[in-house]
This record gives C-alpha cells, sequence and structure tokens, in this order.
C-alpha cells in the first residue's frame, strides 16, 4: 500500500511538472515580450518622476541614450537577457509558480483592484466551488438515488426513462442549454436574472441571498443535464453488482430486496461510483469554463476565458496550475479510495 | 469481453430498436452532408464572414415557416429577379420597362425596398420607376437619368428605399392619403391603405421603365428586392446570412472532426494499449506511466491555450483533439488484452515463432473490434461537443461555418435576449442530434458486447 501510494505521488509530481513546462513552453517567448515592455514601461515612468535626471542632459539623443541603458541594464539585473528557454529561467520560474508565486496580471484585476494573481485566482475560486461543487454534490445524490431506484426494478417505466434521459441529455452541450434557459426564464418569462454576476456589493446584507438567487439559474441547468448520466452510471455499476452470487445469496436467505439493493449492492459499488465522485467534483471546476461564460458566473472559469482573450499570461499560468493541481489531487484521492473500498487493490502488492 | 461473431452482433444489432434509430439518423445527416456539398457552391461557405456575400437578405430574419403559427403573418423576403420584360419603340424613343409583380399578403410593412440594376446603353436615357396598386392607384417612385456616355457602356447602381427622392416623390401624392404622410418612410406610403396606414393587401407591379433614344438599351441585370422579416428555410442572423446554408455545411464539418477525431483516436490508444499489455513488464509499466500524465492533463484549458498559441485552423484542432482522446481507449484494451494474451492459441502462434506485429494484429486486435467499434460510436459526440464548444468561445476556425461558431456569433450579437429563437435552437438541436445518433449506436453496440447490462 505504501509503495502504491508513493508511485501514486510521484507520477503526480511528473504531471504536475510536464504540465508546467508545456503550459511555459506555449506561452514562453510571449510571456518574455511582455515582462520587457513592463520594465521599458518602469523605467520611463521612473525617470519622469524624477525631472532633475532630465534635465542633466544638454540633447535628446543624450538622453535616450541614458535611458536605453538603463532599460539594457535593468533586463539583465532580472535576468531578462536570457531567452525564455535557457534553464535557469525555465528553473526559476517554474520554482515560482510552485510557491503560488504568480507575478502580477498584466490587464485583469480583482473586485478589489488587486493585481496580484493569487489575489485574483483566490477571490475566484470560491464562487467557482459554490456553483459547481454544489451542483455536483445534487447531481450525485440524485443520480445514486435514481440509479439504484432503477437497478432495482430493471426495464420499468424508471429504468427506461432514466435510461433514456441520461442518453439524450448527455449529448446535448450544458452551455447551450444554458443559452436556451436564458432566452427562456431571463427574457420571455422574467423569472430569473440574466446575468449570474450579483449586481450588490459583498458587504452588504442582502449579498448572499441576491448570490443565491443569481445562481439560481446555473445551478438548476447543470444539474438538470448532469443527473442523467450519473443515474445511468450507477444503474449500469448496480446492475453489475446485482447479478453476483453473494447477492443471489442474500435473495434466497430472504433478505427484502430493497435492502438487498440499498445496503448490500450499493456498498459492493461504491468504489467505482465514489471514483467518479472525487473525479468529477474536481472536473466541475475546470470543465466549467463555457459554462461560466454562458451565465457570465465570475469565477475560475470565467476569469480562464477572459485572461485568454486578451492574454493575460500570468493569469492563464496560474489557473492552468491551480486546476491542474486540483485534478491531479482529485485523481490521487479517486485512487487512494478506491484502495480503501476495493479489497482486492489494496492487498494487490 | 464475449466471444461474439460479426455475424451475431449484427443479427442482435438490427434487433435493437436503438441501433436502428441511430443509424436511421445518421443516415440522415450523411444525405444532409451529401446534398449541402453537392448543391451549396463550396465558395459560398468560403464566402461565409464575407458581409458583401450577404447583402440582399434581410437582417435577422426568422424562417418563413414560422408564419404559420403566427396570429399576423410577418412579410416574407422577396428578392424578385425575373421581371416581364416588354420592349416598344417608335421612331426616336425606344421604351424598355421591367414589370415585377408581388402578391402582397401580409399584416405588416416590409422592411425597406431595394431596386438593383446594371444597364447597358449609350446616350443618357431615363429611367423611371413607379408602383402601380392593388386599388389601381399608379405612385412615381423615382426617375433618374443614367450617366452620359457617348459609347456604349454599362452602369450598376442600387436605389434604396430610404433615398430622399423617392421621399420627395411621394410627398406630392401625400393628398391621396388620408391620414399624415409625413415622416412615414416610403415603404409605409406604398403598401398602406388610404383612409388609415394600414398595410393593404393585394397584387403590386412595380415598373422600371429606361427611356433612351437607342434601340439597344437594355438592363441585364434587373434585381427587386422587398425587404421582409422572415426569410428562407430557417432565417438569417445579424450579419444577413442565410443560416440555412451555415446549418447545412455545418452537417459535413461536424460529422468530420467527430469521425476523424474518434476513428483516430481508438486507433491510437487500441494499437497503444494492446502493445503495452502485450509486452508487459518494464515496456508496459513506461507506457502506462506515460498514459497517466496525459491523462491527468486537464483537457479543456489545454486546448484552449493550444489553438490560442499555435493554430485554430480545423485539421489542427482535429489533431490536438485526438491527444486527449486516446487516453481512455488504451487503458481499457490494455487490461484486455492481458487477458487475451493468456489464451492458448496466443501462445500458439508464439510458439511458432511468428513476429509480435503478426501476433498483435492477426489474433489480438480482432477480439477487441466490436469494442472499438463501441468506442468510436460513443466518443464520437465529446469531439462534436468539444470543438462546439470552443468554437462557442471563440476560438475556433473562422473560416468554417460549424454550429458552435453560429452559437458564437448568435450569443455575441445577444440573440438571446433579443429573442431570435432562430438563431439559437437549430445549431444546438443539430448538435444534439448528431450526437444522439452515435450514442444510440453505441449503446446498442455496448449492449451487445457486454450483456451484462440487458439483463
Amino acid at each position: 500500500m505504501k509503495k502504491y501510494i508513493a508511485t501514486r505521488m510521484a507520477t503526480m509530481f511528473g504531471v504536475l511538472m510536464i504540465t508546467l513546462l508545456i503550459t511555459i513552453s506555449l506561452v514562453g517567448s510571449n510571456m518574455d515580450t511582455i515582462l520587457k515592455q513592463g520594465v521599458v514601461f518602469q523605467i520611463r515612468s521612473e525617470i519622469t518622476e524624477n525631472p532633475a535626471i532630465a534635465q542633466s542632459f544638454s540633447s535628446v539623443a543624450e538622453f535616450e541614450g541614458f535611458i536605453q541603458t538603463q532599460i539594457e541594464h535593468r533586463i539583465k539585473e532580472i535576468g531578462l537577457d536570457e531567452p525564455w528557454y535557457s534553464p535557469q529561467r525555465v528553473g526559476m520560474t517554474m520554482y515560482k509558480i510552485m510557491l503560488l508565486d504568480f507575478g502580477n496580471a498584466t490587464f485583469l484585476t480583482s473586485d478589489e483592484g488587486s493585481s496580484d494573481v493569487r489575489d485574483i485566482l483566490f477571490e475566484k475560486l470560491p464562487r467557482t466551488v459554490l456553483l459547481f461543487t454544489t451542483a455536483t454534490i445534487i447531481i450525485s445524490i440524485i443520480g445514486i438515488f435514481l440509479g439504484a431506484l432503477s437497478s432495482n426494478r430493471v426495464g420499468s417505466t424508471v429504468d427506461r426513462i432514466t435510461s433514456s434521459f441520461a442518453i439524450i441529455s448527455s449529448s446535448f452541450p450544458v452551455w447551450w442549454i444554458g443559452m436556451l434557459m436564458i432566452f427562456l426564464f431571463a427574457f420571455t418569462y422574467q423569472i430569473f436574472p440574466a446575468r449570474a454576476t450579483p449586481d450588490i456589493s459583498a458587504s452588504d446584507s442582502g449579498y448572499i441571498g441576491s448570490l443565491l438567487y443569481h445562481m439560481a439559474l446555473p445551478l438548476i441547468t447543470i444539474v438538470m443535464i448532469g443527473f442523467g448520466s450519473w443515474a445511468y452510471m450507477v444503474r449500469n455499476f448496480m446492475v453489475g453488482t446485482m447479478q453476483e452470487d453473494f447477492i443471489m445469496a442474500k435473495k434466497t436467505i430472504g433478505i427484502k430486496q430493497g435492502r438487498i439493493t440499498y445496503v448490500h449492492a450499493l456498498k459492493n459499488a461504491a468504489p467505482p461510483i465514489v471514483t467518479v465522485l472525487a473525479l468529477s467534483l474536481s472536473g466541475s471546476l475546470g470543465g466549467a469554463i463555457i459554462t461560466e461564460a454562458v451565465f457570465d458566473w465570475p469565477g475560475m472559469g470565467r476569469l480562464y476565458f477572459e485572461a485568454i482573450t486578451v492574454m493575460d499570461l500570468p493569469v492563464i499560468i496560474g489557473a492552468t496550475y491551480l486546476l491542474t493541481v486540483f485534478f491531479l489531487v482529485s485523481i490521487f484521492i479517486a485512487d487512494l479510495l478506491y484502495g480503501y473500498f476495493d479489497p482486492r487493490v489494496r492487498t494487490e502488492k | 469481453m464475449s466471444g461474439a461473431t460479426p455475424h451475431e452482433i449484427k443479427e442482435e444489432f438490427v434487433k435493437s430498436k436503438m441501433g436502428i434509430a441511430g443509424i436511421l439518423i445518421l443516415a440522415i445527416l450523411l444525405f444532409i452532408s451529401i446534398v449541402a456539398i453537392i448543391f451549396i457552391p463550396v465558395e459560398t461557405f468560403q464566402e461565409w464572414n464575407n458581409p458583401g456575400n450577404w447583402i440582399s437578405n434581410p437582417k435577422s430574419a426568422m424562417p418563413t415557416w414560422a408564419n404559420f403559427f403566427m396570429i399576423e403573418n410577418i412579410p416574407e423576403h422577396k428578392i424578385l429577379e425575373h421581371p416581364n420584360i416588354e420592349r416598344t419603340s417608335n421612331e426616336e424613343i425606344s421604351l424598355v420597362s421591367h414589370q415585377f409583380g408581388v402578391n402582397y399578403i401580409y399584416d405588416d410593412f416590409p422592411n425597406d425596398f431595394i431596386y438593383e440594376f446594371s444597364a447597358r446603353y449609350s446616350g443618357a436615357p431615363l429611367l423611371q420607376m413607379s408602383v402601380i396598386r392593388p386599388d389601381g392607384m399608379k405612385l412615381d417612385i423615382f426617375s433618374t437619368s443614367l450617366p452620359q456616355s457617348d459609347s456604349s457602356s454599362t452602369h450598376s447602381e442600387r436605389i434604396f428605399s430610404t433615398d430622399s427622392q423617392i421621399i420627395k416623390n411621394l410627398s406630392f401624392d401625400s393628398k391621396k392619403f388620408e391620414f399624415a404622410t409625413f415622416r412615414l418612410s416610403a415603404e409605409n406610403i406604398i403598401f398602406s391603405k388610404t383612409n388609415t396606414n394600414e398595410p393593404l393587401k393585394g397584387n403590386y407591379v412595380f415598373s422600371i421603365d429606361l427611356y433612351g433614344m437607342n434601340s439597344t438599351n437594355q438592363i441585364p441585370e434587373s434585381k427587386l428586392i422587398i425587404g421582409g422579416k422572415a426569410f428562407g428555410i430557417m432565417g438569417t442572423d445579424e450579419l444577413r446570412r442565410d443560416l440555412a446554408t451555415g446549418l447545412l455545411w455545418g452537417t459535413p464539418l461536424a460529422l468530420f472532426i467527430g469521425l476523424a477525431v474518434s476513428i483516430a483516436s481508438v486507433v491510437m490508444g487500441l494499437l497503444y494499449g494492446v502493445y503495452a499489455g502485450y509486452k508487459g513488464k518494464k515496456t508496459d509499466e513506461a507506457m502506462m506511466r506515460f498514459n497517466d500524465v496525459i491523462y491527468a492533463l486537464p483537457a479543456l484549458p489545454f486546448l484552449i491555450i493550444l489553438s490560442v498559441t499555435i493554430s485554430n485552423s480545423i485539421f489542427v484542432m482535429v489533431g490536438f483533439l485526438m491527444i486527449f482522446g486516446w487516453v481512455g481507449i488504451a487503458k481499457v484494451s490494455r487490461s484486455m488484452s492481458l487477458q487475451i494474451k493468456t489464451r492458448g492459441y496466443v501462445d500458439a502462434a508464439n510458439m511458432m515463432g511468428q513476429k509480435d506485429s503478426k501476433i498483435i494484429l492477426k489474433h489480438i486486435v480482432p477480439q477487441l473490434l466490436p469494442y472499438a467499434f463501441a468506442s468510436v460510436a460513443i466518443s464520437v459526440p465529446a469531439a462534436i461537443t468539444t470543438e462546439a464548444g470552443l468554437s462557442f468561445l471563440g476560438l475556433g476556425d473562422p473560416s468554417f461555418p460549424t454550429w458552435g461558431q453560429i452559437l458564437h456569433d448568435a450569443n455575441t450579437f445577444g440573440a438571446a435576449a433579443r429573442g431570435l429563437w432562430w438563431w439559437i435552437m437549430p445549431p444546438g438541436v443539430m448538435i444534439a442530434i448528431t450526437g444522439l445518433a452515435f450514442v444510440f449506436i453505441g449503446n446498442a453496440l455496448d449492449a451487445i458486447i457486454n450483456p451484462k447490462l440487458k439483463r
């Protein structure tokens, strides 16, 4: 078991590093240009702030030359003279990122006006968690219940409706249903607001109510599209388990069907279900990009989308890193849970 | 894994209602693709983003069939291209007359009207436009003399209903109407009843007369557009594009993306997994670790970064989608090949000294084919929705009108807020139907391969 955890952790760390490397190499050259422009801007503003420097030069050419040398000096000082792919710089960048030091955003700011990428990310993250984690939990509860119910009565009306709903809903893109829901319930029948961003400030007393009200439409949409495939998946796991010999044995002993389904079979189908739950909890964070963009929900997904549209590289790198970390952690947890629930894995090595 | 032979699978599949439904939908989609490729010239969809190409269409017009469900008849957009041509000439003056008949049966005024022509003439002929209304009233709309030219030359022009001369001409006729025509637009006067300002239904005849000294004068191109609020089978969008064209062309594109991505990733995953499983030991370990790495990459963020930094060409995108598609299949086919390689005939083949590649391709892969087909079908919808999602974010290939692209435009122009349902519904429904066809086929196959699920 220890060895199992160790290999897993090593792989996870490797993946994290590879992800970072790929991200950096994809955006590296752009990043360099932006950083250099930042230095030029910084030097120029420092010099204009101090008029004495400008007065000490007799000609414009001389003054420009001074600025140029200053810029080159500064670039060398912070190590920008080497290309972004030099091992030193890549190592430095990765080290910084691992310590969650993402630097300053180029364009985007947090609601409070901070341009520190870490501030921005940690401001958006709770909102995404609020919406998508809530949705995932609701989905899984409905899904497990419905799935168990329909596995209990294979071929019944409930089973058929669940299965066909699952199949149909899985081929609709969530964001398109979102557009339709906005069209129907925000404009045609004005029940919910169209933009999911709450319109009052966070310090206001009615903020939580407003937030929940704005959250309703996206939440309903995500749950509506999500629970079908969950129910179908749970049903399939359960149907498999129900054919096992021990269930047959329990039936012959005379244990009630309901008890068998909800206690014995569900417990045995638990490992895959828990695994999928862990994965979809983290997947809900990353897969939210398009849904958040449609509903204008001010979370990680929309931040990511905004960062991409204006090419705000520090934010892109930071968000990718954070999403990857969450994803990896949940895969890890899923693996551990699987091992915990399924004794065959635990004792394998 | 079951030992079902292809023949058995086929027989079972024919019995499955779901599978048949899937095949039927797929056949319809293929038919649509063929129709699109044959009947809509490739140039049209390459001109998708060129506003000049769509100038004669109305803005955000709803589909014409929507009129069946409306209490009031919405005016259809009419592009009249085949006038009645009359030619009379006496000794001095020759007259070419183009007549457009319009049966106007709608409960609302048209948006505007445009006369688009190109005339071949010499001299300086006079162009006159007038209309005879259902009540017999004749209104002079426009008259102008075309630019002087001594030799034979061609002149093209568009006369818009907002032209100041038209408004002035109509104001001369204002006494014929019992209401104030002042400040009303030209089409609201021409198509109006005389007692109240409501549309007058019936046959209108617009005639365009070209008077000139030369008997060879003619109008080779002559087109009258009565701008309506309904157009075509699927309506138009804010940029006047005919949505039917976009939706039709979206079909082969979506099928291409879906099938290319899923077939390629299944083939890749299958071979990778089988090889790893068959080889075992260190090779297996190394290959599976690599598999884990790809599996743990967050797909959507990476696809976004890739399409922004490298290229958003549709073909490159297919490649990117493949990178993330093969992983799961590799895992499953590895575990399947682990089972198969313990069977006697694989051992036998090994003893006979057959090459690894031959054993894999001849003895192991064929066993996995049913599973491979099911996976192809099941992974198509994901590929299509992912591409649509990327296009929806505005990261798609702008030169191809995919369904996601249409939805992206709809979102940009606030179609939901403005109630332009014909812009939002059809692309999504098409995405869903296409996905559904493959899910049906995949599930039907899956149920045959894994008999446990059926019971």
